[in-house]
């Protein structure tokens, strides 16, 4: 027997020892059980972060935000549009110097595809208290489809450094409880 | 010409029988008093950092938040840890090797490179024109000396690898030393090919970002993100490999750990080099940039098989620690060859604990957190770095710390300082960090942010609640750290000490205070004959560890199907 700091012997290529090939072989099951996790949460899971991914101007995205707070504003709230998009829509949120933009007001159980983009650079959509994070990335038109499962009153955190406001990047999201409006079924799921 | 200017002059080790060249061991001890400097440097910003995170203190304004944090990442995870992983190349090729380094004056300029570059990039970050982060994502910009300085920085460490490789050729073709590498030179074999891949997508980024800063060309903020990681995480799995290795080190020359079987041991080597630089995917399970296909098969680094490794390392270590300590007699049960241990060797506890809180927090947490799906319920949460706290600190940095207390009386040749408080050292430091890890992680379960100044969000249009038990939690995460940073303080002040000012060793023999057991009382050799090669204790704690990541991994999936449903 030799330790670590000495040359091996000459032929050194031997059978594993017994509770090596044990503990070698439940890794790779435990392994392969990690892989498998992951395909398997794309077909049965509710969470995935696939989205609908593009390329997009930052200032092509902007104006896009700008129109959509046109179509829907119901408000404003601490200098910021309130924007109430009907079930199903595009809804547009812009992350920019410091600043989440607009005031998201939406129903539960309801599913909208939720853009997210930034107009300077890399900004962190943070979800509280749900915590649910996604990266917002300057050029990028992320769109996922979102379904609020529970009312109340949320906050979008910043958590990718932005500069030295950063932590006032504050937004908002209010969800309410659809009363008499219809619940859009989702597809391979109960809504 | 003095000693260590004379590439040919050779001393021989009383303790290892290895011959020792003279400008190898000047040029660890270079580079690990370089490393010192930048771990006090960066240590100091951690104590800053904490104090400002910790809401109750809030010590910093926010500008000097941001450039003290850019100044914690670079100077521990660029500096401090490369530094020292320059000193583990020249001893685990020259020193294990018994032979001269390929081109001393070259390793000279590539370490003078790698100090200007340090020294330029530590300027612009301190005078403010840095305030970009340790990620320095564009197009947020630093001013362009910054870029140089990490340029220079990585050329150096790139030429220093290379000079690594040159040595083992020289060594072989000068045959000091009999049949294969001895395995703690495979591994840190294995670190330099890691180096090589981590560097080169190191230029492949900052290159083009240096360029960007002039004015000259447009760097892509999502491509930055990916090139960046490939250096980023790739780095750190030359920490991986550079730990592993003086695992197997530390088990040698503390206990006279053995090597159950070369082939798994190496092969586990040979994965992390496969898979390693695939790791880039963790950081963008939820960007905008990459489909799912691409993230899945990413970010497992090829079906996990880079965890794998690990979790093969993590058994082969204490098993062969085991296996040496029955054939010296140590047989009584399932334990008595880890009770019986040497814990007051600050080698020893140094590595046993970084093996523990490596694989216990910071593997299960680490493997967890880069699934493709829970990602979304940990990016950039204070998950993140309480994940890498417990990998690169409590695992790396602690292995370091308990290698340094084999390199000052065997390469500095001085009796440690303070030899008490150095035996207590690896227990406060790693006790310290398990707390600030478990308590960080814990705090982002909660969704509360990373890299962030100030949570209760002062200035905000809106106010932000989180859970009542953050504060808490935080406070003592802040504890914690500051346990972890005593025990920091006291390396420093023990390593400073003794390489300044310490006593002398006499040549020719170790013996006397101020070194450790494994040291003055070397492990027994193995008694001749037949030896089992029971390991039924580490087979019992490593079903323990595999217990522990079922359970978490599967409690992350439950917390992420009751979150938003997301598409």
């Amino acid at each position: 027997m030799h330790t670590g700091l000495d040359s091996p012997p000459r032929i050194w290529w031997t059978p594993m020892h017994g509770a090596e090939r044990i503990w070698v072989t439940v890794a790779f099951a435990w392994c392969l059980v990690l892989f498998a996790m992951m395909p398997l949460w794309h077909l049965k899971g509710q969470q995935n972060p696939s989205g609908i991914r593009h390329r997009v101007e930052p200032t092509r995205y902007y104006q896009r935000v700008q129109e959509f707070i046109k179509q829907y504003q119901v408000g404003q709230e601490a200098g910021i549009p309130v924007v109430a998009p009907p079930p199903g829509s595009d809804v547009y949120l812009l992350a920019q110097m410091w600043k989440w933009t607009p005031v998201l007001k939406l129903q539960r159980g309801v599913e909208y595809t939720l853009h997210l983009s930034s107009l300077d650079v890399n900004h962190g959509f943070n979800l509280s208290p749900v915590n649910i994070n996604f990266q917002v990335v300057p050029g990028y038109d992320y769109a996922l489809r979102v379904v609020p499962t529970e009312a109340g009153d949320f906050r979008i955190v910043c958590d990718e450094f932005c500069g030295i406001g950063h932590h006032t990047m504050v937004g908002k999201v209010l969800v309410v409880d659809s009363t008499g409006a219809p619940v859009a079924p989702r597809p391979g799921g109960t809504p | 010409m003095t000693a260590a200017a004379m590439p040919t002059a050779f001393r021989t080790c009383p303790r290892t029988g290895l011959k020792v060249n003279a400008t190898a061991e000047a040029l660890i001890k270079a580079n690990a008093v370089a490393a010192t400097v930048a771990l006090l440097i960066g240590g100091i910003a951690a104590i800053l950092v904490l104090l400002t995170r910790w809401q109750a203190v809030h010590l910093l304004p926010a500008d000097w938040f941001y450039r003290i944090l850019t100044v914690h990442g670079m100077s521990m995870l660029i500096f401090f840890i490369i530094f020292f992983e320059m000193a583990i190349l020249y001893f685990a090729s020259a020193v294990v090797l018994n032979s001269r380094v390929a081109t001393p004056r070259l390793a000279w300029t590539a370490f003078a490179l790698m100090v200007a570059g340090a020294v330029m990039t530590e300027a612009t970050m301190w005078t403010g024109h840095a305030d970009v982060l340790f990620t320095s994502y564009v197009p947020l910009q630093a001013t362009s000396w910054f870029y140089l300085g990490v340029i220079l920085f990585a050329v150096g460490a790139l030429v220093a690898v290379g000079i690594f490789f040159g040595t083992l050729v020289v060594a072989k073709r000068e045959h000091t030393y009999q049949g294969s590498v001895p395995l703690v030179t495979f591994g840190a074999l294995t670190a330099a090919i890691i180096a090589v891949i981590t560097l080169g997508h190191g230029a492949a980024i900052y290159i083009p970002t240096y360029l960007w800063s002039l004015g000259l060309m447009k760097v892509d903020p999502e491509i930055y993100r990916m090139v960046w990681w490939g250096l980023g995480h790739a780095s750190q799995q030359i920490n991986v490999a550079a730990m592993v290795s003086v695992w197997y080190l530390l088990g040698a020359l503390t206990v006279g750990s053995v090597v159950l079987s070369e082939k798994v041991s190496r092969g586990a080597f040979a994965l992390y080099i496969l898979f390693i630089s695939m790791a880039s995917a963790h950081h963008l399970l939820v960007d905008p940039g990459l489909g799912p296909a691409w993230k899945v098969w990413n970010t497992s680094y090829f079906m996990y098989m880079a965890v794998l490794a690990s979790m093969v390392h993590g058994f082969t270590v204490p098993a062969g620690l085991e296996v040496g300590q029955r054939a010296r007699g140590l047989t009584k049960g399932m334990f008595e060859w880890l009770r019986k241990a040497p814990w007051g060797d600050p080698g020893f506890s140094a590595m046993i604990f970084s093996i523990i809180v490596f694989g216990f927090v910071g593997g299960i947490t680490g493997v967890t957190f880069g699934t493709e799906q829970i990602n979304i319920i940990a990016h950039n949460t204070l998950r993140i770095p309480g994940h890498f706290h417990a990998t690169v600190v409590s695992g790396t940095a602690l292995a370091f710390m308990g290698l340094t207390y084999y390199l000052i009386p065997l390469i500095f040749r001085r009796r440690i300082a303070f030899y008490p408080l150095a035996k207590i050292q690896p227990w406060l430091f790693a006790s310290g960090m398990l707390i600030f890890s478990l308590m960080m992680t814990f705090a982002g379960t909660f969704g509360v942010p990373r890299r962030h100044w100030d949570i209760t969000f002062s200035g905000a249009p809106f106010d932000v609640q989180f859970n009542p038990a953050v504060n808490l939690v935080m406070g003592i995460m802040a504890l914690g750290g500051l346990l972890a940073a005593v025990g920091g303080g006291i390396y420093i002040l023990v390593t400073v000490w003794s390489v300044f000012f310490g006593e002398k060793l006499p040549a020719g023999a170790y013996t006397g205070p101020g070194l450790p057991p494994g040291i003055v009382t070397p492990p027994k050799p193995i008694p001749p004959g037949e030896h089992s090669k029971k390991a039924t204790g580490t087979l019992v704690l490593v079903f323990v560890f595999l217990a522990a990541f079922i359970a978490y991994y599967f409690i992350n999936w439950k917390l992420l199907s009751v979150v938003w449903k997301i598409g």
